[in-house]
């Protein structure tokens, strides 16, 4: 039979494969449930199905004179200039926020058209477009 | 117009003595000499010296606004404040790079004066490797990112420097980062050259120590400065978002800290040698990965200064020739009979150490699968995705928590083998105090997260023990203060994201909002003129509960050049809390969209983060 050191080196290898396998396992999963898609307002219409427990980022420009502003909310519309989406947030606004600009809404769909955002996130530059906006706007083209 | 010439011929001439440097270290090489030939301490120097007139040169085009020089140009402007016209030298990408050269050779000059006791051969291939990095960068800077490129006709004004780099912290944050990953980059070379030259043993590990302490801490407090800034000039009210960027820099670190800890066990039990090797390697790669996805584009965020696809295709090839040069040799040079009759014994500072380390490869991995994940999804099935914050939270958050209580044993261990009759009563009494705590942590907050009362739970539970080891002076000073650092630094976090309050509206001059048991009253606005912004100061009051009141005041500024808002936050630190407060303009000037937080323990983030560092300062200069 083996030797008691090659019996410990075995099972040794065996538990750091087991917490290897365990671990990868865990990594997937979580990245199963917390990755949050993009997709652009064009997309949405084409969405066979609504799913409103999955975060979404939602993509286009801010329609002009659609910003709507009450104490505590803030409305607009997104377009990628095909369709577009409705959405309602309530919350910090990044500096460069503004109608004719670029956006990227997170949150939670409601139905087809409209998105209950949580976040809006920052850009950092005047020019800069995210680079999934201007694909969608290109895509729409 | 003269200093762009001098700047570029020296990077030139700089170039040239890199692969001068190559062929001559390795000519050296085979001659066997018991010292290392005065002209090569000469060459090193002289390519410094060129680097250094060229990193100066720069300095002179920016301070004078030499707008022929592009780089100046794109990234400067004549009404900046002289402090921001220097540090715009690296906040771009042509001159964070030259910066990058600029630490690379200084470091291999320093690494060579100071490492006299080693063998010459070892110290000659260490010099030939970090010259293939330095030739790597050289003909990087020269061939796609050249900072001395020529403008005709010479415009009379620049674009100005993006306004959110405007920042003191963010003007020392990119010099000692890159402090901290070039330094890695001399691990790099010295441990593929003790891997050829099979010099892997004790004395190389505390020869080769001090560097990794050295690059360690610059690491440490470049990622602080970095998160200081996102903190305060940022405006987005906290200080880490499991943004890329930030996890690229994570990266290293987590790999660098293991390697800390390997290093100990190869200096006192001359063991896990080829682990080391893999440590040192790991550590360059993912630093030089983290500038590739950075630079590149390839991450949209504050750092991506430039997108030329060249750029990214060359660090790509640059970065595929180190890593396969470095597999070949730890291959063909790996010490065959690693396996010596030492063994390891289950309870033991080695096993504890190495316990440790498969945390933090647990972390790194968590970490890079959660960095890289959606570009690999993107490149392969061009599919958009994003991965936030809860991923890292709910895989890192149990994990960590065991990773506390094996800091309170793991240090305590003897080398070779311990056993069981060290625990004292005292610790199980701090052990059941702490449970209790996490306990009460749960039902006062009604959080229905197990894991992260337990965390709190634990990482009390470690600062009693490294206070109670502070106290003993038994144990090594310096790892304990860094322990002590980080089990406050997850303490701060913890009562920090439990207790935080926020608090968002838009509102008009004159309006009062209450929110939780204080008054939030928009008092006044101001507007300023200043240099090269005009400034929107709103005047806020708090009212508490005992009437009170503090005022809060946040800026909007609205820079001329390039034409860019951004808002700086009004910020009152105390001890226990902080006031954080932003706001932003919607809609013409009559609305603000306004952000008030209250964020408790930040300053002792900061504290213990430094903390941390300072063990490793410390540690440097200890002893010698």
């Amino acid at each position: 039979m083996y030797g008691k050191k090659v019996k410990l080196r075995l099972f040794f290898l065996s538990f750091i494969f087991l917490i290897v396998v365990l671990s990868v396992f865990l990594i997937l999963k979580s990245l199963e449930e917390n990755v949050v898609y993009f997709i652009s307002p064009t997309e949405i219409k084409n969405l066979s199905k609504i799913d409103n427990t999955k975060r979404v980022r939602v993509g286009g420009m801010v329609k002009e004179e659609t910003i709507k502003l009450s104490q505590n909310e803030v409305s607009f519309v997104i377009t990628d200039f095909k369709n577009e989406i409705n959405v309602n947030y309530s919350g910090a606004i990044p500096n460069l926020f503004s109608e004719g600009k670029g956006v990227v809404a997170e949150g939670y769909l409601s139905d087809r058209s409209f998105l209950k955002a949580k976040k809006i996130l920052a850009k950092h530059d005047e020019n800069y477009m995210p680079p999934e906006v201007k694909e969608a706007l290109e895509k729409n083209k | 117009m003269i200093s762009s010439h001098i700047g570029y011929y020296s990077l030139v001439l700089g170039f040239i003595l890199s692969i001068s440097l190559l062929i001559y270290s390795l000519f050296c090489f085979r001659k066997n000499n018991k010292q290392i030939n005065q002209n090569v301490f000469s060459i090193l120097f002289l390519q410094l010296f060129t680097v250094v007139i060229s990193f100066i040169s720069l300095v002179y085009s920016f301070v004078i606004s030499d707008f022929s020089n592009e780089t100046v140009y794109n990234n400067s402007h004549t009404t900046k404040p002289i402090f921001y016209k220097i540090t715009g030298t690296w906040g771009n990408h042509e001159g964070s790079l030259l910066l990058w050269l600029l630490v690379l050779t200084l470091f291999i000059f320093l690494f060579i004066v100071f490492s006299k006791k080693q063998p010459t051969k070892y110290r000659l291939l260490s010099i030939f490797f970090q010259q293939i990095i330095i030739c790597g960068f050289f003909l990087f800077l020269l061939l796609t990112s050249n900072p001395f490129n020529f403008l005709f006709p010479i415009p009379n004004e620049g674009l100005g420097l993006n306004p959110i780099l405007q920042d003191p912290a963010l003007a020392i944050h990119p010099p000692i980062l890159y402090l901290g990953y070039v330094g890695s980059s001399i691990i790099f070379s010295a441990s593929l050259a003790s891997l050829v030259e099979n010099n892997i043993n004790s004395e190389w590990a505390a020869h080769i120590k001090k560097w990794i302490l050295i690059s360690w801490v610059f690491l440490t407090i470049g990622i602080l400065l970095g998160s200081v800034w996102a903190y305060y000039e940022l405006g987005w009210g906290g200080f880490w978002f499991w943004d890329p960027v930030e996890n690229v820099s994570l990266m290293p670190w987590l790999c660098l800290t293991a390697l800390i800890h390997t290093i100990i066990v190869l200096e006192k039990r001359n063991l896990l040698k080829s682990w080391t090797v893999v440590l040192s390697i790991a550590t360059f790669t993912l630093s030089m990965s983290g500038t590739f996805l950075v630079r590149s584009g390839i991450l949209n965020s504050v750092h991506t200064f430039a997108n030329d696809p060249k750029r990214g295709v060359f660090i790509l090839f640059f970065l595929f020739v180190l890593i396969l040069l470095s597999l070949i040799l730890f291959f063909i040079y790996q010490d065959k009979d690693n396996n010596s009759q030492k063994e390891f014994f289950l309870i033991s500072k080695e096993t504890s150490i190495l316990i440790n380390n498969w945390f933090m490869m647990y972390f790194l991995s968590v970490v890079l699968i959660g960095t890289i994940y959606p570009i690999f999804l993107e490149v392969l099935i061009n599919e958009k995705i994003s991965i936030g914050p809860p991923f890292f939270n709910k895989l890192l958050i149990p994990f960590v928590a065991i990773f506390l209580i094996f800091m309170t044993i793991g240090p305590k261990l003897n080398w070779i083998k311990d056993n069981y009759r060290g625990i004292k009563y005292l610790r199980i009494i701090l052990f059941l105090i702490c449970l209790i705590l996490s306990f009460y942590l749960i039902k006062k907050t009604s959080s229905e997260i197990l894991f992260t009362s337990l965390l709190g739970g634990a990482a009390i539970y470690l600062l009693l023990i490294s206070i109670e080891d502070l106290f003993k002076k038994k144990y090594n000073i310096s790892q304990v203060i860094s322990h002590f650092g980080f089990s406050l630094f997850i303490l701060s976090i913890l009562i920090n994201s439990l207790f935080s309050n926020e608090f968002s509206a838009n509102m008009k001059v004159g309006q009062e909002i209450s929110f939780k048991k204080e008054q939030i009253k928009f008092s006044k606005i101001k507007i300023f003129e200043k240099e090269n912004y005009k400034s929107v100061v709103a005047n806020f009051e708090i009212i508490d509960e005992k009437e009170n009141v503090i005022s809060l005041y946040p800026e909007i500024r609205i820079y001329n050049q390039p034409n860019i808002l951004t808002s700086e936050a009004d910020i009152i630190s105390s001890v226990f809390s902080d006031k954080f407060m932003v706001m932003n303009l919607l809609k013409g000037e009559e609305i603000f969209n306004v952000r008030y937080q209250t964020k408790p323990f930040m300053i002792w983030i900061w504290l213990s983060a430094f903390l941390i560092s300072f063990g490793g300062i410390l540690s440097l200069f200890r002893r010698n």
